[in-house]
């Protein structure tokens, strides 16, 4: 129904996140100031209903997930999982749209939604996997994340602080933003070394975003490390007697 | 189809004000964007020492705390009985008035009896020095609640701390043990350490019964048994010590390990360090084999017998140490048992810590000079830093467990090495810091202040704040044979002790932002009942007067008798001084400020401000001039100026000086605030490179530090592995010297005042049958959440607004709950009926939740049927702020023998399934809404164009 920009040509920008699941310790940050950022933003605002009451329900474009999942050598870890729209190069949330609301920018691939043709239908949602795209009932519009489109252009910020708001906040550094269509840009770079994986690459909508996996553990299974031994230190006698041996050698 | 116009250079703020962040205690540097005076966007400061940029989500919540509808709005008296929730409104001068009054009553008569304690507030170097001029002996902040086991450890082992008087090299560690929950201090330094650790490859190791929050991360979690993290280190140390693995060389230097302890059973001066005439330590030059004063420039024997004038004999504190850590007891298949640790895995782990400190340390070309003149061409690192806060402070073991990883720490030698442990300024100290507590009975005069600080550092039984037959002078029993060394007092004793009258009563409670009668405070019923309580003979209140102070609608309201409504943190001048808890860097000294970026819309004052004013009203020295008028009329930025604690010193170190050329010490500048200001509401001076490591040790660190004011002398700071001080308290209870314990106290000082550090059980799992209570509960914190602040957060209550039991599926399985279920939780204390969800990751013998989500329904203008009410629960109800009755009756406080820090995590529980039930249990009556509260909006647009907009 909404058709997309032809985005297959070489030096097709595509901005996106990668997200370090290996660094990310939930702490909300990013889902925050995202929430900060955009609700006087480009999709002001992110309506809060019944903010002090029972069941306060209101809209965010970035989640953040934990879960506990077993591990290939069978360890349960503990994994935080931040979920966003991941601005796909073939976004079926777009191709859905009845009115062209939802659509992909040519210029960067950032999936956006205009507010002034959105009819509220909801088939976008339906149609993103990731259940990315938050409706705001209130508004009568879908929300979704705008990467930032209103701060990583803005020239009335810092040229540092052109950056998505999750990005500027993230304390630990999980997460980075960049030209994803570039294979020698810093996040490009990122995902090579890490081996950074889309999610549920299977479905075919070739998310932008990148998540990096955890780093492999080393605990006891991945670097045993040999005890200490008392044989280290020389002399007679018991352990109490080598010691104070080694340290009167030692110490000069 | 044309892509639609978007404006990508939208301007959604007319201004943009630096000030400080106040959502946790934190501090980080924030700037405030502003149209039409509403907060719009809150971001952190790039330039900011402390978060460097970031910003965490309470900080980026922070619009919706300042405008949350929980706001006090005007000054309030109670109308209705306690508890009732009724209020009239009334002005800042009869509220003013009012308090003077009381006030005035009382320090005119018997200053002793307000009992004035803050809670997480920022400005103890402020209300401490109000309560001294006041002259009432009965003060103190929350430290005896949260973490004053963290800093008397440390004070007392190497002059300095974990908590925010040092922080771990971030740059150049390799290897970091994190003990227990640790997501609410340091909020972001600690995130963002941990991401720099993880690019720089270092290995984390996680030691916390839960795998919440950092352990997540981290390269190994050690899910080990609540209460046993010095147990675990202990076995460190044996297996260090066992087989050499340390830093010899720092430890003869750096440390008391040479000095000699005197070995004279049954004597007065057994245990006591051998001195010279001159006071000076002995101990055995290596190389010459004689007595001599220990120095930095002798190597000293670590073992041996040496005989002393007089006939007793002496060995080097060392060897007791080493003696003690190589037993059996502490070897890791001892340990094993009660850990729930492998051997193995404490046997890799120090052999891990050793290769990691000694192998390949990083070296710092920078050459520095020591405080005997020793000069050295480069630094030395020693890369394994750690870090602990609650999860070892709340246990009435934590002094000693604090005390057993500073000494794993100082084996390592790591103590500010790079990639160690370093100090923040002000810190270090002496070994302990030299400022006795004050608030004797000889210290007390009617309209008079008091001689001295409240707070300190006691090193014999005579700088005891007891009465001649060894009671108790202060209310909290700080400082007391109960604690003696409460260096931040025991504010989680003050309710239960004034209404039990023990030591005695008082006549005025004044608190502010410390929410007693919830979340802050064990036996929450108990609690209410004291504040409730009424005499039998007068029908008076237990606690007559209650004055409080608190931005919003908190718990703690509802139950006192004048109200003080302070502003947002948004709305006021702050300091965070150096005389204060420091925000500094180890590279240098910091302080920073609060402006107002927003004007109060209520009729509301900063507490500051107010403490002031009735400083004023009553004629507080320093707080008048000479003809009795306000001496600070310009409020607490007036006073942030020009209040000098010593010539030149005042709350804040940088641009001083006429001209705002000095820092540190210089005399009051007009333009100071502007200064802050114009710098981004902070200011921050590395030290040269030569005195950025081995402060302790540091010619040129040193003698900066004394210019300062940090120290009062520039000798080095010796660490105390033997503490001499905490002898001397044991041989009190020996029944040697001036000042002895009462008979009933004696046994408890002689056990738990030992020089060495040393494990032994929590108090309440000695106590209890652990048949019967065979669990432990214990709180995490989340990292969204600052306490009750964070659960009333229109967004944050979003992410987390009401918590469960978390318990191990196992264990779940052998009781036969599934998640979902309801079960109760039982301690010697209470019971609790509370939801429950299961999980891998938690101590198979431990039950956690998250700290103060739950709420008391009708509080924080929440709706009454708000989860964080009916379904959100509080470990607090199982805590007692008593341990069990001992033999002969007496019931000590729940809290650490040494410190008197409460043990919250003590706790031991039994979980029995339920049945399910709608609203978790104790529920208390429905708090009515205080006066002058908004309503609750029902819905939030915030950011909304308004038509017109562009």
């Amino acid at each position: 129904m909404t058709s997309l920009p032809d985005t297959s040509g070489p030096g097709q920008k595509k901005l996106g996140l990668v997200i370090d699941l290996d660094t990310c310790v939930g702490c909300q940050a990013c889902a925050v100031s995202c929430k900060e950022w955009n609700t006087q933003g480009y999709s002001a605002p992110l309506t809060d209903e019944d903010p002090y009451e029972a069941n306060p329900l209101g809209v965010w474009l970035n989640r953040i997930h934990g879960y506990e999942v077993e591990d290939a050598r069978g360890n349960s870890r503990a994994v935080h999982f931040p979920r966003s729209c991941l601005h796909c190069e073939e976004p079926a949330c777009v191709t859905v749209c009845p009115t062209g609301a939802s659509y992909k920018r040519a210029e960067d691939g950032i999936v956006l939604v205009n507010p002034d043709t959105c009819i509220g239908c909801k088939l976008c949602s339906w149609a993103c996997p990731y259940g990315a795209r938050e409706y705001d009932h209130d508004d009568g519009v879908m929300k979704k994340c705008t990467l930032c489109v209103d701060r990583i252009y803005n020239d009335n910020l810092e040229p540092e602080d052109r950056q998505p708001a999750c990005v500027r906040a993230c304390p630990t550094g999980a997460r980075h933003f960049g030209d994803l269509g570039d294979p020698q840009s810093d996040v490009s770079k990122l995902v090579a070394a890490r081996e950074g994986h889309d999610l549920l690459p299977d479905m075919g909508y070739k998310p932008v975003n990148k998540y990096l996996p955890p780093r492999p553990r080393r605990d006891a299974s991945t670097s045993p490390a040999e005890p200490l031994r008392l044989a280290e230190l020389a002399g007679k006698g018991d352990v109490m007697e080598r010691l104070f041996g080694w340290l009167d050698k030692v110490l000069s | 189809m044309a892509e639609p116009e978007v404006d990508t250079s939208p301007r959604g703020w007319d201004e943009v004000k630096p000030t400080t962040c106040y959502m946790c205690a934190c501090r980080c540097g924030i700037k405030v964007y502003l149209k039409d005076g509403t907060v719009r966007y809150i971001e952190g400061n790039r330039d900011h020492p402390v978060n460097k940029g970031v910003l965490c989500a309470k900080g980026s919540a922070g619009i919706m705390q300042h405008y949350s509808p929980a706001r006090l709005s005007a000054p309030l008296m109670r109308v209705g009985p306690r508890g009732s929730g009724e209020f009239r409104e009334i002005s800042w001068e009869e509220a003013l008035r009012t308090a003077t009054l009381w006030l005035s009553g009382v320090r005119s008569s018997d200053p002793k009896k307000l009992a004035f304690f803050t809670g997480r507030d920022q400005s103890q170097s402020l209300t401490g020095w109000w309560a001294k001029q006041f002259g009432t002996p009965n003060y103190a902040a929350h430290g005896g609640f949260c973490s004053v086991n963290m800093a008397a450890a440390g004070l007392y082992t190497f002059g300095g701390s974990f908590w925010e008087f040092g922080e771990p090299d971030w740059e150049h560690a390799r290897y970091f043990l994190l003990f227990g929950v640790a997501e609410d201090h340091a909020s972001n330094p600690i995130k963002t350490g941990l991401g720099k650790l993880k690019e720089n490859g270092a290995k984390i190791v996680s030691i916390n019964p839960v795998k919440s929050g950092y352990s997540a991360i981290a390269d190994e979690w050690v899910g080990i048994r609540p209460g046993t993290d010095g147990l675990f280190v202990a076995a460190l140390i044996h297996e260090l010590l066992g087989s050499g693995r340390i830093d010899a060389e720092s430890v003869a230097r750096y440390t008391n390990a040479g000095w000699l302890v005197i070995d004279h059973p049954g004597k007065a001066d057994d245990g006591l360090i051998a001195r010279n005439p001159k006071g000076e330590p002995l101990c055995i030059d290596k190389a010459s084999g004689k007595t001599v004063a220990a120095s930095g420039l002798i190597t000293p024997r670590l073992s041996g017998e040496v005989k002393l004038k007089g006939g007793a004999t002496a060995r080097p504190a060392f060897e007791l140490m080493a003696r003690r850590f190589l037993a059996d007891e502490y070897s890791p298949s001892v340990v094993a048992a009660r850990t729930g640790i492998e051997p193995a895995t404490i046997q890799r782990i120090a052999a891990e810590l050793a290769a990691a400190a000694l192998d390949a340390p990083p070296v710092l070309d920078i050459p520095w000079t020591d405080a005997w003149g020793v000069k050295h061409d480069k630094m030395i690192g020693r890369p394994v830093a750690m870090h602990a806060m609650r999860g070892i402070s709340a246990h009435s073991n934590g002094f000693h467990t604090c005390r057993l990883i500073h000494l794993l720490q100082i084996l390592l030698g790591t103590i500010d090495a790079p990639g160690g442990f370093r100090y923040k300024s002000p810190y270090p100290k002496r070994v302990p810091p030299p400022v006795k507590p004050v608030g004797r009975g000889e210290h007390v005069t009617p309209g008079q202040a008091l001689p001295g600080p409240h707070l300190g550092f006691p090193v014999e039984p005579a700088d005891l704040l007891v009465d001649a037959d060894g009671n108790p002078e202060r209310l909290d029993k700080a400082f007391s044979w109960e604690a003696p060394l409460a260096a931040h007092g025991l504010m989680h004793m003050v309710i239960s002790n004034a209404a039990r009258r023990d030591p005695y009563g008082i006549e005025v409670l004044f608190m502010y932002m410390a929410n007693m009668s919830w979340n802050s405070s064990m036996n929450i019923a108990g609690v209410i009942d004291q504040l409730t309580g009424r005499d039998d003979a007068t029908g008076e209140y237990l606690i007559p007067k209650i004055i409080y102070s608190d931005a919003y609608a908190s718990e703690m309201v509802s139950y006192a008798d004048l109200i003080l409504p302070d502003t947002t943190y948004l709305e006021r001048w702050d300091c965070i001084s150096l005389l204060d808890r420091p925000i500094s860097e180890a590279d240098g000294p910091a302080d920073s400020i609060r402006q107002p970026v927003v004007e109060p819309s209520r009729d509301v004052r900063p507490f500051q401000e107010v403490l002031l004013d009735l400083g004023a009203r009553l004629g507080l020295e320093g707080m008048v001039d000479d003809k009795a008028e306000p001496k600070y009329p310009g409020g607490y930025a007036d006073y942030m100026v020009n209040h000098q604690r010593l010539p030149g010193i005042g709350p804040l170190a940088g641009w001083r000086g006429a001209d705002g050329t000095k820092s540190l010490r210089g005399e009051p500048n007009p333009d100071q605030l502007q200064r802050y200001i114009d710098n981004g509401c902070f200011w921050y001076e590395p030290f040269p490179p030569e005195a950025r490591y081995f402060k302790h040790v540091n010619r040129a660190y040193l003698e900066i530090a004394k210019k300062a004011g940090f120290i009062d002398i520039a000798d080095p700071i010796i660490f105390h592995i033997y503490s001499e001080p905490v002898q001397r308290f044991r041989l009190a209870a020996r029944g040697h010297g001036a000042v002895q314990p009462p008979a009933a106290h004696r046994q408890r000082v002689e056990a738990f005042f030992d020089p060495l550090p040393f494990w032994y059980p929590p108090f309440e799992e000695a106590l209890v049958e652990t048949d019967d209570y065979p669990m432990h509960a214990v709180t995490q914190r989340p990292m969204a959440m600052y306490h009750s602040w964070g659960s009333q957060n229109a967004w944050l209550r979003q992410i987390l607004g009401r918590n469960w039991l978390y318990m191990a599926r196992e264990k779940a399985k052998a009781l036969g709950v599934v998640d979902g279920d309801w079960v109760d939780v039982i301690s010697h204390h209470g019971r609790i009926t509370v939801p429950v969800k299961l999980m891998d990751g938690v101590n198979a013998d431990t039950v956690w939740t998250w700290n103060a989500i739950g709420k008391r329904s009708g509080a924080w203008n929440l709706a009454p049927d708000a989860a964080e009410g009916k379904k959100g629960f509080l470990l607090n109800h199982l805590i007692s702020e008593l341990l069990p009755e001992r033999e002969g009756g007496y019931r000590y406080s729940n809290a650490d023998p040494v410190t008197g820090q409460a043990a919250w995590y003590d706790l031991r529980v039994r979980v029995e399934k339920a049945k399910p039930r709608a609203t978790s249990l104790p529920q208390f009556e429905t708090l009515k809404p205080v006066k002058g509260l908004k309503s609750r909006p029902t819905i939030v647009r915030w950011g909304a164009r308004k038509k017109g907009d562009a």
